[in-house]
């Protein structure tokens, strides 16, 4: 007997039917948008403060999602990012003068190009491509936010990754004068974060510039950010200056701050609470009631595979 | 007007009025979408704080009559105690209704599991007997001494309640530790004054060395 159970992803959601029905001219689109991406320095450039700035030329890309998207308004008014306080209103109003620009990129470890790099050369080589994902917080909120961004494996593969490769450790500037949140030791500063190099090269997997087609706000991560979206928000470290790459792993920020709660994974998972709180569901931001929570945040199809063999409660 | 007459015609019923501004702001600000992105979670941190602060309001009463001398303030603590209850209350039905839809079994397991939520819990439930028996005729019917003995409970539904927000804080434990702290204090107050008055009438003098005090002869 075959038993078929509905999937929690619609296959709409994998490829956007309309993208599909019309491939040929996305594919034009698509290298319309790499002529456009050129421009963007130049775009930034014009733009004393970086944030906020309409982006050109992007492409839709893949995984997309069919849901509501969680409106500009609360995207960027509900921000956990301690660096500029700890209560979800603060990092709007105390992050309004963080200057993104200039921005270096160090990127450094078990690669063949190490370089550091102004944060417009770092981004140029590639097409930006809006990614709708969905966003589950540890603290059970979740959201889904059309982000601007590249694949970071795109990215990685210019560096050029040995085989002592296996970790890459993500960190945020460190600068308390500018980040007042970083002048009381609530987290060891600076944030670290850290993937596997498979969830790294992962094609979920981007560095954010923006949100809503424009630059990221200064509160979301300016200029440079990770979106991890199977994985609970925290991993998604914002304002990162360096990128290592590593033959163990990183010790993350969480990870430092509380062993027991916060583990190197830190997959969405329902069925593994946090010590303190049960994750088996979440409130979508705009909602009243909660919602379950899905397996790796409704990602499981694309990287269950990635944990095959492990014990998610251990390796939470 | 006497004294007692000042208080209960005047002062009481201002009083009445300010413990119910914090409902009327989160009236306001709700009716204004002024909760923000997570309007639930606000309304359950702000109706959780003022638990918490009146619950702290109402134990410092005793002490401030002590210091001040003034003992009209007693007729205030019933209906401090009181908001604490009301305030709380609102939290709890947030919890029950909304965050868990009235599902009994997800509740059960959430009280059980989450130590936090369990401490949470008892405190609230500590506190309904604490509010019926808080009317005149149940002060009479269960006696003095017996009401006294039962109303010493909200020292634990205090501390509980400020165990409760510290364990649920991710890192930033400032805030239930400023609790935590004023709690402390009107608790050592009271600890402080029971062991003054544990000690014989005549201790400070004893506590003099019998060889420093000069013979009367």
């Amino acid at each position: 007997m075959l038993i078929k159970k509905p999937d929690d992803i619609r296959p709409s959601e994998i490829l956007d039917q309309k993208i599909y029905l019309t491939r040929r001219e996305f594919i034009l689109n698509a290298a319309g948008a790499t002529a456009a991406a050129a421009l963007i320095p130049a775009l930034l450039a014009s733009h004393g403060a970086y944030a906020g700035a309409k982006l050109a030329g992007l492409r839709k890309g893949p995984f997309g999602t069919s849901e509501e998207l969680t409106p500009y308004e609360d995207v960027t008014h509900y921000n956990n990012f301690y660096e500029f306080g700890t209560e979800k209103e603060q990092p709007a109003i105390m992050a309004k003068n963080f200057r993104t620009k200039p921005w270096t990129v160090t990127v450094e470890g078990e690669i063949n190009k190490p370089a550091v790099y102004q944060l417009e050369d770092f981004i140029k080589p590639h097409t930006l491509e809006e990614r709708i994902y969905r966003l589950r917080c540890v603290e059970a909120w979740s959201m889904v936010i059309p982000w601007v961004g590249i694949p970071l494996a795109d990215i990685i593969k210019r560096f050029e990754p040995t085989s002592k490769a296996k970790y890459v450790e993500f960190t945020t500037l460190h600068d308390p004068v500018q980040m007042p949140g970083q002048r009381r030791a609530i987290l060891k500063w600076p944030y670290v974060e850290g993937l596997r190099i498979d969830e790294a090269m992962h094609p979920l997997t981007i560095l954010a510039v923006g949100l809503y087609g424009e630059t990221l706000p200064n509160q979301n991560g300016a200029p440079l950010r990770l979106v991890v979206p199977w994985k609970y928000g925290f991993k998604n470290i914002k304002s990162i200056v360096k990128i290592r790459f590593l033959e163990k792993p990183p010790v993350t920020a969480w990870m430092t701050a509380g062993p027991a709660e916060y583990g190197f994974y830190a997959n969405v998972n329902p069925d593994v609470d946090h010590p303190r709180w049960s994750q088996s569901r979440e409130r979508r931001i705009g909602e009243f009631f909660k919602r379950k929570t899905l397996m790796f945040n409704g990602y499981a199809e694309q990287v269950a595979h990635l944990y095959a063999h492990m014990d998610l409660n251990k390796y939470f | 007007m006497t004294q007692t007459e000042w208080v209960q015609r005047v002062i009481k019923p201002v009083i009445f009025l300010m413990c119910l501004i914090p409902l009327a702001l989160l009236v306001w600000d709700a009716l204004n979408n002024h909760l923000g992105a997570n309007p639930i979670e606000k309304v359950t941190r702000r109706t959780g704080d003022w638990t918490l602060r009146f619950l702290l309001i109402t134990l410092a009463i005793t002490p401030a009559r002590r210091l001040s001398g003034w003992n009209g303030l007693m007729r205030l603590r019933r209906m401090l105690g009181l908001f604490a209850f009301f305030y709380a209350c609102l939290h709890f039905i947030i919890y029950i209704g909304i965050d868990q839809s009235l599902d009994m079994t997800e509740i059960i397991k959430d009280v059980i599991k989450h130590k936090y939520v369990t401490v949470g819990f008892a405190s609230f439930l500590l506190l309904i007997p604490l509010a019926a028996t808080s009317t005149n005729a149940m002060m009479k019917r269960l006696g003095g001494r017996r009401w006294q003995q039962l109303h010493k409970s909200v020292y634990a539904i205090a501390i509980g309640g400020v165990i409760h927000y510290l364990w649920l804080v991710k890192a930033d434990l400032r805030e239930p530790l400023i609790y935590a702290a004023i709690l402390a204090v009107l608790l050592g107050y009271r600890l402080w004054v029971k062991q003054r008055q544990a000690l014989p009438p005549n201790a400070v003098r004893s506590s003099i060395h019998p060889s420093a005090i000069r013979p009367t002869k």
